[in-house]
């Protein structure tokens, strides 16, 4: 690969209204050829609108769209891409392996129908029409047109909404399989685990703006002194006392009845002090862990915790 | 853990050739409407049944050669049942099961997307007519030959008109209501507007079903090219409902 080769996606500055409600507020994104990209976000974020604009299915208000250097919607750029609409979609009437030859008429040189209908578990439906098949199902269905056509890039808008986890964990190694084989793949979702598992970047947006991005593990990665020990005891301990016990800067606080968190810089003296002030005070410390922050606490550092409407 | 070889899924894009989806996507469509129960009750029965009653009851009023004009007006109305009506009903749930966002992400030009349905609908048509002609001819149409190539071309044109206004109805609005005004609009061009029975209003000789009816009464009775009139009101009909559609049409 070159040392700069032309980005897959790139976006930016991109905007979209609806009406007065700002979808997509400025948005900047790159995603390197052979890598995927997880947009992860609460509902509502914009990772949807992002995606079919990419797509070619939305028109963008401002900024700038590059798909494999084409503008979307492209007649040029859509043999080269598959797409995976949120729920899917086929005629109500259509039978799996017939929706899936009429996609694969439409390449040059698809994967073999049956074959992929097997793969993605769907055999036992091929005489089912598309509107008697599960969420699930169709979502399945879907995944296979979007890969039928053998493309350089595909995009995934919440490929696993509505699957089992069995068809869940197949997802993840079809997408595993994709990258291995040199296929770019831009997939948005609202699962922690998905992005984590399958990622090699992870845009978290939040109200049409990113707000962090970069590899799981970069997103995750403990600043020395942003630690937990967690630990569970007896409900009610004073824990200003434990706190006056422990080194300056550490905080301790109980997040739950009876769950204990001490926050900073962990050491193994830092354990040591905790265990040995719960047996002064004749309680056994259960559950002590350190704990490596996760991106789902991460994500809801940045986007709060509060429901969204 | 599902492992694939290595290579599975190396890519290899393009575009597959345009007469296979041609053909794939209309075989698709007439497939799929033939395969509809409640889509043959309204193409092929109910026709079938009417054609059967107008020639045979003679309490239903109904120019000479009998069989001759009920035919033509039963050909009219099996084109608006599949080319309006069941058109209608067909994208307005299509759209609702996300099947032309579906096919407008693969690699099927616009273009061909709306060729497949066409040709797909004259399929169906062509099914229609051919065993209605059959009927007909059983219950003792006399076909002028003559008459032929203007009854193909009426019959395509008729489908292309009623096609672009059940396009127009079925591409804008929710699927439950298309299928409500679609099945209405039916009954009442049926009934009043110059199919079953000839109107004697003005206005209704400016309707598209009218035209049809009255276009193919000429050239299925009497073998003769139709007239002016009727061919410049469905043409009329066709390039506005064509041109509205375009702008109206949404995909989901």
């Amino acid at each position: 690969m070159s040392p700069n080769p032309q980005p897959a996606v790139e976006v930016s500055g991109l905007v979209k209204r609806y009406g007065s409600k700002t979808a997509v507020d400025g948005l900047d994104l790159v995603q390197l050829p052979g890598t995927v990209l997880a947009l992860l976000g609460p509902n509502g974020a914009g990772k949807t609108t992002t995606v079919e604009i990419c797509e070619g299915f939305r028109s963008a208000d401002d900024g700038t769209v590059r798909v494999l250097g084409l503008a979307p919607g492209a007649e040029a750029l859509r043999p080269r891409i598959g797409v995976m609409p949120q729920g899917g979609g086929g005629y109500p009437g259509i039978r799996a392996l017939e929706m899936l030859n009429l996609v694969a008429a439409c390449a040059a040189h698809p994967l073999d129908p049956k074959w992929l209908i097997e793969v993605l578990g769907l055999s036992g439906v091929v005489r089912t029409p598309y509107k008697r098949l599960s969420g699930g199902q169709q979502q399945r269905l879907s995944l296979a047109c979007a890969l039928i056509g053998r493309p350089e890039l595909v995009f995934l808008d919440e490929p696993t909404a509505g699957m089992d986890p069995q068809a869940r964990h197949l997802v993840w190694d079809l997408v595993s399989a994709l990258r291995e084989d040199g296929v770019t793949v831009l997939l948005t979702t609202h699962l922690m685990d998905e992005a984590e598992a399958l990622a090699d970047n992870v845009v978290i947006i939040d109200q049409g703006r990113v707000v962090a991005q970069g590899s799981p593990a970069e997103l995750t990665a403990n600043r020395a002194d942003d630690q937990q020990l967690r630990f569970r005891a007896r409900p009610g301990l004073d824990t200003s006392l434990l706190s006056a016990a422990l080194p300056e800067g550490l905080k301790v606080r109980e997040a739950t009845r009876g769950a204990y968190v001490v926050e900073g810089l962990i050491d193994p003296q830092v354990v040591s002090t905790v265990t040995s002030w719960c047996a002064q005070q004749g309680v056994l410390a259960e559950e002590l862990t350190v704990a490596k922050r996760s991106l789902e606490d991460v994500f809801l550092e940045l986007t709060g915790r509060e429901l969204r409407s | 853990m599902t492992t694939f070889a290595p290579g599975t899924f190396k890519p290899a894009p393009g575009r597959g050739s345009l007469p296979r989806m041609l053909f794939v996507h209309a075989r698709t469509e007439a497939m799929l409407t033939l395969r509809n129960g409640e889509q043959i009750l309204l193409t092929v029965i109910i026709p079938l049944a009417l054609l059967v009653a107008l020639s045979l009851m003679s309490v239903i009023p109904m120019p000479e050669p009998r069989v001759g004009s009920a035919a033509a007006r039963i050909f009219a109305l099996a084109i608006i049942s599949s080319a309006f009506t069941g058109q209608a009903i067909a994208l307005g749930f299509d759209r609702r099961y996300g099947v032309l966002k579906r096919l407008s992400a693969s690699a099927l030009p616009r273009w061909l997307l709306v060729a497949g349905r066409v040709c797909g609908a004259l399929v169906v048509v062509a099914i229609q007519i051919a065993l209605l002609a059959v009927t007909a001819l059983i219950l003792g149409w006399r076909f002028p030959l003559s008459g032929l190539p203007w009854v193909v071309l009426l019959i395509v044109l008729g489908t292309l008109t009623f096609g672009a206004l059940g396009v127009l109805l079925g591409g804008a609005l929710r699927a439950e209501i298309v299928l409500a005004l679609a099945n209405i609009i039916w009954f009442v061009l049926l009934m009043v507007g110059g199919v079953a029975l000839s109107v004697p209003v003005g206005f209704v000789h400016l309707l598209p079903s009218a035209a049809l009816a009255q276009a193919l009464e000429t050239s299925v009775v009497h073998g003769t090219a139709p007239g002016v009139g009727p061919v410049a009101v469905l043409v009329a009909w066709g390039v506005v409902a064509g041109a509205l559609a375009t702008r109206t049409t949404r995909l989901t």
